[in-house]
């Protein structure tokens, strides 16, 4: 799977202001409604599902990311989003440290295979410690867009 | 049940292990309906960083440090995947008896 089967370009977002972990999730749910992937209706529900998720262990993996995820009925596909925050968040992440680079999923309740490979994707990827430097110091949600394609077209597509 | 093969000097050119270190290893099967996903993932390094030994996991051909989250997901292992825990270290054994104790438990997942 490569970034652009689930990353939602429209909602990708270079400079989250939000400062805490519901903050954060919230802001990039918003984004995915702004960008017509998930409904205005559903944000609530999607956003305390994440959070439920959260509370069972932090998707913070260390090196400055999360993955913020949930299964949702209100998804036919698996959607996702990209966004960066410059001053970090406290994720309460495996390693300690705050969190900078963040991929939200939100993927139908029967598709588990999907949602491992986007793992998958996501974490091979960030094994490249330049991407992910990168990926944190883009200046724009174009850049990101940029950093993902050129991912995809060296990645192994799986 | 974990076969247990003893270093002998010269067996294996792999610098980063003693001779004198066990390398056990044995076959688990991923039994989460969801695979093995970012929490049971998060559970599998934890465990594994406890040990003093390398802790591998195998799936065919790919092979990945069971200490590193970012490695682990990179198996992308799905329900009914067979994988092979291996454990390299002083302390290999009793690794890997907690580590295949978590797939044998399915990680004490609830099914949702």
């Amino acid at each position: 799977m490569k970034f652009s089967d689930f990353v939602a370009t429209n909602a990708i977002r270079s400079h989250v202001d939000a400062h805490t972990k519901e903050g954060v999730i919230r802001e990039m749910a918003q984004s995915l409604v702004e960008a017509g992937n998930i409904a205005a209706s559903d944000l609530e529900s999607i956003v305390k599902a994440i959070m439920k998720r959260e509370d069972l262990g932090s998707t913070g993996i260390g090196r400055g990311v999360a993955v913020p995820h949930t299964k949702h009925p209100s998804v036919s596909r698996l959607v996702g989003t990209v966004a960066v925050s410059h001053d970090g968040v406290d994720f309460e992440s495996l390693d300690g440290e705050p969190v900078q680079l963040f991929f939200l999923l939100v993927s139908p309740p029967d598709r588990p295979g999907d949602h491992l490979r986007a793992l998958e994707n996501i974490s091979r990827q960030l094994r490249d410690e330049t991407f992910c430097r990168q990926l944190k110091a883009a200046r724009g949600p174009v850049d990101i867009q940029h950093l993902l394609e050129e991912a995809d077209s060296h990645g192994v597509a799986s | 049940m974990a076969s247990t093969i003893p270093e002998r000097d010269g067996q294996r050119a792999d610098s980063r292990v003693s001779m004198n270190d066990l390398v056990v290893s044995r076959e688990v099967v991923v039994g989460m309906p969801q695979g093995l996903h970012a929490r049971p993932a998060d559970l599998l390094t934890r465990e594994a960083r406890k040990w003093q030994s390398r802790i591998e996991l195998l799936k065919n051909v790919q092979r990945v440090d069971g200490k590193s989250i970012l490695e682990v997901l990179t198996l992308a292992a799905e329900a009914g995947t067979r994988l092979v825990v291996e454990a390299t270290g002083p302390d290999a054994r009793e690794a890997l008896e907690a580590i295949g104790g978590l797939f044998d438990r399915n990680f004490n997942e609830q099914e949702n």
